[in-house]
C-alpha cells in the first residue's frame, strides 16, 4: 500500500490490504491482532508504524520522493492466504472505467484470471 | 479463449474476471480487452496487487472462488483447454531464427503445460461444485498458497513503489525498487518480466538497469520448472 502520509484513513487501510480494523484489533479471517490504543486516533485514521509492527508488515521508504510502501504481513512460517475466504479486490473494469468489486459476484463461481501484455 | 469458455459456461452460475498486471495502464491493456469482445468483468492492477493478495508470481494464473466467496484453488498456471500460442511455436524451426531469438525459442518449447487437463477440471468444478475433487478445502488452498516470508513482503512494497514512481513519470527512480524486489522475490516472474520489458520488450534481455534477464533467469531454473505443475 502506497503512502504518502504515515498516518492513513482506516477504510482505505482495510479496502487495500484485506485487514479490518475492529474493536478487539487487527482482523484477517479468524485471526485478530491487539492495537495499542495510541494506534487509531478518533478521527479515524490510523498510526502505520504501530499497525505495520505489530502485524509484521514491512514499511519502505523511498526518501528522495519522501513516499512509503506498506507491504503484506509476513513470516517465516506464513503463507499468502491465512484463510480460504477471498480477500475483497477493487480495481477498474477496463470496459467502464468503473471500480469493480470481487464481492459483487457472490452467488457465482468465479475463475480469477491474471494476465499480461508484456 | 477465455471469453469462449466464459459464454459456454455463464448460465451455469460462472463467471469470469480477467485481471491484467501491467503498469502501462489502459494503454497497454484496453486495445486486447476490446478486440475479445469481453463480456465479463476485465480489470486493470497496475500495481500488481493480486501478486500481493492472491500469491500470484506468473501468467496466467488462476484462482477459483466459489459462491460463498471462497477460495477453492488458489493461483496457478491457467490454461482454457487449448495453448495456441504454445501450439505454434511447436511446429518452428529454431535454425532459421537469429541466433539470441533461437536461444529464447528453444527454452519456450521447453517450457510445460496442461490446457486441456486445467479445463476438464475447470469444468468438472463448474458442473459439480464443492463435489468436485478438484475443489480443495479450506487447509489445503491456504497450505498451497505461495509462502510469505519478510523478504517477500519487502518486495511487494518495492515493487509498488517503482511502479508508482515509473507512472508519475520518474522511470529511473523505479528502477532500483524493482531490482531490490526481484533480489528479494527472485521467483515472482511479473515483477521481473514487468521491468524488464520497459528496457528490451522484444527479448526482455539483458540491460545495464537490471541483473537478470528472460533467458538467464530461465536457464538458471529449468524451462520445465517455469510454470509449476499443477497437482489435480
Amino acid at each position: 500500500m502506497l503512502l504518502d502520509s504515515l498516518q492513513v484513513p482506516v477504510e482505505d487501510f482495510e479496502a487495500r490490504t484485506g485487514w479490518s480494523v475492529q474493536p478487539q484489533g487487527l482482523c484477517q479471517g479468524d485471526v485478530c491482532l491487539p492495537l495499542p490504543e495510541t494506534a487509531r486516533t478518533a478521527d479515524g485514521t490510523l498510526d502505520v508504524q504501530q499497525v505495520a509492527e505489530r502485524a509484521g508488515m514491512p514499511l519502505v521508504h523511498d526518501e528522495t520522493h519522501d513516499l512509503w510502501a506498506l507491504g503484506p504481513a509476513a513470516g517465516a512460517e506464513r503463507r499468502v492466504l491465512t484463510t480460504a475466504h477471498a480477500p475483497e479486490l477493487e480495481l477498474p473494469d477496463l470496459r467502464t472505467g468503473e471500480l469493480f468489486r470481487l464481492s459483487s459476484l457472490k452467488g457465482q463461481k468465479v475463475l480469477l484470471l491474471a494476465w499480461a501484455s508484456w | 479463449m477465455w471469453q469462449e469458455l466464459r459464454e459456454e459456461l455463464h448460465s451455469k452460475g460462472f463467471e469470469v474476471v480477467t485481471v491484467a498486471l501491467d503498469v502501462g495502464g489502459v494503454e497497454a491493456t484496453k486495445e486486447f480487452v476490446d478486440r475479445a469482445n469481453a463480456q465479463h468483468p476485465s480489470l486493470l492492477d497496475q500495481a500488481h496487487v493480486v501478486d500481493e493478495l492472491f500469491g500470484v508470481v506468473n501468467v496466467p494464473n488462476g484462482v477459483w472462488i466459489d459462491e460463498d466467496q471462497m477460495i477453492v484453488r488458489p493461483a496457478e498456471p491457467a490454461f482454457p483447454g487449448r495453448n495456441p500460442v504454445m501450439e505454434s511455436f511447436e511446429k518452428l524451426d529454431v535454425s532459421t531464427l537469429p541466433p539470441d531469438i533461437a536461444d529464447m525459442m528453444t527454452e519456450v518449447k521447453k517450457i510445460k503445460t496442461d490446457p486441456e487437463a486445467y479445463k476438464a477440471a475447470l469444468l468438472d468444478w463448474v458442473e459439480r461444485g464443492a463435489d468436485s475433487p478438484y475443489a480443495l478445502t479450506p487447509e489445503e488452498v491456504v497450505a498451497r498458497s505461495h509462502a510469505r516470508t519478510d523478504d517477500q513482503a519487502r518486495a511487494a512494497a518495492h515493487f509498488e513503489l517503482g511502479q508508482h514512481l515509473h507512472r508519475n513519470g520518474d522511470h529511473a527512480a523505479a528502477i532500483p525498487h524493482w531490482r531490490e524486489a526481484h533480489r528479494l522475490q527472485p521467483d515472482n516472474w511479473t515483477y521481473k518480466r514487468q521491468a524488464w520489458n520497459f528496457e528490451d520488450p522484444i527479448r526482455q534481455g539483458h540491460t545495464d538497469a537490471y541483473d537478470g534477464s528472460w533467458i538467464e533467469d530461465v536457464k538458471k531454473i529449468g524451462a520445465e520448472n517455469y510454470y509449476p505443475s499443477v497437482t489435480f
